[in-house]
């Protein structure tokens, strides 16, 4: 059973977002590829989860459900209850790449939600809000090209959270950024969450970052992508990345994620 | 250094035109032509004096715009840059003076000095304006319309699949044919000779700014609609907002070509059946073998033509501000 429950007070806490028997299936021309097979899963509200495994096990598939941006053959999603049948600004999401308005300021990119949704007179304020939680104060006339890699990761997670979500999708949002960068950013996303209590899933291949970051490691295998096991993270935040329950949890997990990965040789990233 | 070469810049710049001055009123007349006086506001002047006062016009012109930019490193560099280009352009007058005019040494009529070019001015200038006015007016109208035309229907093209199965074909095959050949067409269907032209020039643009318009709408990034719609981006957001500008530097390199043929498509509709413009002009002279008219009306037009493009790039330059430091060409 994918799903698992701590005996500590989180158990009691409502569940926000349900994945139920969960197919995805892609068909092109003959191909046939199960990218996702029986999916289950609960996350609690003000939960972190990260979503790990090697290339193809349909981690993005899953989240990309999550957002709507896709559809699922079998089973059902529900958020609050509601089941998911599009894209919605009360799910969130940072794309890989970014994919910032190049033609729209560091500020306007951020307002995009805002002004798509015809909110943006009421909550025009909040905009420097989200530009100061995120560290972008004194870019804000800045296009995307002029700033880093790591900053326009930043405008693409305050982007997602000037629209409130109640869920954060977060795609690989550090995997271009060197450690630095990455760590920083990591941080700040725990600082966000603190500050905001909004339920965020990352997908991710880094297994610190999984750890450093996480309530709950959600392990994934390919061929077809399906959950392998669901491991809790029991260390309090702010996490030490060198301290002995963090590498033992390392070394529990690599090895987890050696037996779990389909792949003689699995790629993470140390 | 560069401080002693500014003032030589300057200095540059300016004597080709002086020379030039200095050879037209030294320089004999050779040739037997006669010189008439013509009134200019308030003063008389013959087509000599007309031309020395244009070259000094030009002269102080350039030594004001050196003086203005001697502050600006980059404007002055430029100044710098265009210095001996300057000095050439005034000998070359200087040259075509002796040659076109004062000797008449270059074949005649066909090829006038600056002078004789010039003395069209004096002779009727009011109508050469009226007649540039004429073609400004059918080139707005013409451009504006048909910019508004393609990039309408390009967005429909590019966004919408069934437009383009049903639009695409057509917008193909018409487009290839020269705006120019529904001459005939135009002048019969449509009643008045100005909206013919109008709508020649409407064809030859909308081709060219509907056919990348639509390249660009369906070549948005798929994750660019995708985030769109995560932030809860209508299908209108989506497409006027994300698609729309993400399309813009295509639209505008549309609308440079679009331009150009637009120039060209202006020139020949008015030479083939227009009451003004100055294709007009030209055919007017050319009847009577005016040749120096004929040079005044390309003078014009090559100003006219540059202002306009001008204009364009500022708006593409301003539109797209967003782009700078991202091309190779801005450096």
């Amino acid at each position: 059973m994918a799903e698992r429950i701590t005996e500590d007070g989180r158990m009691k806490e409502e569940t926000i977002l349900q994945l139920n028997h969960v197919d995805r299936i892609y068909e092109d021309g003959d191909t046939r590829v199960q990218a996702l097979s029986d999916v289950n899963l609960k996350v609690r509200k003000g939960e972190f989860i990260s979503l790990i495994g090697s290339s193809g096990c349909g981690k993005t598939t899953t989240l990309r459900l999550i957002a709507g941006l896709d559809q699922p053959q079998n089973g059902k999603i529900f958020l609050d209850g509601e089941e998911i049948a599009g894209p919605d600004p009360r799910r969130g999401y940072v794309f890989q790449q970014g994919a910032l308005f190049n033609w729209l300021t560091v500020e306007d990119n951020i307002a995009a939600g805002l002004k798509a949704r015809h909110v943006y007179q009421k909550n025009r304020h909040r905009i420097q809000e989200f530009i100061d939680m995120t560290g972008l104060t004194g870019f804000e006339k800045s296009y995307p090209h002029q700033i880093s890699g790591g900053m326009a990761q930043r405008v693409a997670i305050a982007r997602a959270l000037v629209n409130d979500p109640e869920i954060l999708l977060l795609d690989e949002p550090m995997g271009a950024l060197d450690s630095f960068t990455r760590a920083n950013l990591q941080d700040q996303l725990l600082a966000i969450q603190k500050k905001n209590h909004t339920t965020m899933i990352l997908v991710t291949h880094d297994v610190d970052e999984a750890i450093y970051l996480s309530d709950r490691i959600v392990i994934m295998t390919p061929r077809p992508g399906k959950i392998a096991q669901v491991i809790d993270v029991d260390i309090p935040k702010p996490r030490q990345r060198g301290g002995t329950e963090f590498l033992m949890l390392r070394r529990k997990l690599l090895e987890k994620f050696n037996l779990a990965s389909a792949d003689p040789q699995p790629e993470y990233n140390i | 250094m560069k401080k002693r070469r500014y003032p030589f810049a300057v200095g540059l710049t300016i004597s080709g035109y002086f020379l030039a001055v200095i050879l037209n009123a030294l320089f004999p007349q050779i040739a037997d032509v006669k010189t008439k006086t013509y009134r200019l506001f308030v003063l008389m002047v013959d087509r000599n004096d007309f031309y020395r006062g244009i070259l000094i016009l030009l002269a102080l012109l350039f030594l004001i715009t050196g003086l203005l930019s001697r502050k600006d490193p980059k404007r002055r560099n430029q100044y710098v840059k265009n210095a001996p280009l300057q000095f050439a352009l005034g000998i070359g007058l200087l040259l075509w003076d002796i040659l076109g005019t004062k000797t008449q040494i270059f074949v005649q009529p066909f090829f006038p000095g600056p002078t004789q070019i010039l003395e069209s001015f004096l002779q009727e200038g009011g109508f050469i304006f009226s007649n540039t006015l004429y073609s400004l007016r059918l080139y707005l109208f013409g451009f504006l319309l048909g910019a508004a035309f393609g990039i309408g229907t390009g967005i429909l093209i590019g966004w919408f699949p069934k437009v383009y199965y049903w639009v695409h074909p057509v917008l193909h095959i018409t487009g290839i044919i020269p705006a120019v050949a529904w001459m005939p067409f135009a002048l019969t269907l449509i009643p008045t000779a100005f909206w013919a032209a109008v709508f020649l020039i409407v064809i030859c643009v909308w081709f060219p700014v509907a056919s990348v318009t639509a390249q660009g709408i369906a070549g948005t990034p798929k994750v660019l609609l995708e985030a769109a719609r995560t932030l809860g981006g209508s299908t209108a957001y989506q497409l006027f907002h994300v698609a729309l500008p993400n399309a813009l530097p295509q639209v505008f390199a549309g609308l440079s070509t679009a331009n150009a043929f637009a120039f060209t498509t202006l020139v020949m509709a008015e030479m083939m059946g227009q009451p003004g413009g100055l294709g007009y002009y030209i055919n007017l002279a050319k009847v009577w073998s005016s040749y120096y008219k004929v040079f005044a009306a390309i003078l014009i037009m090559a100003i006219l033509f540059s202002l306009i493009t001008e204009v364009l790039n500022r708006i593409q330059s301003r539109v797209l501000r967003w782009q700078k430091g991202l091309l190779k060409t801005e450096e």
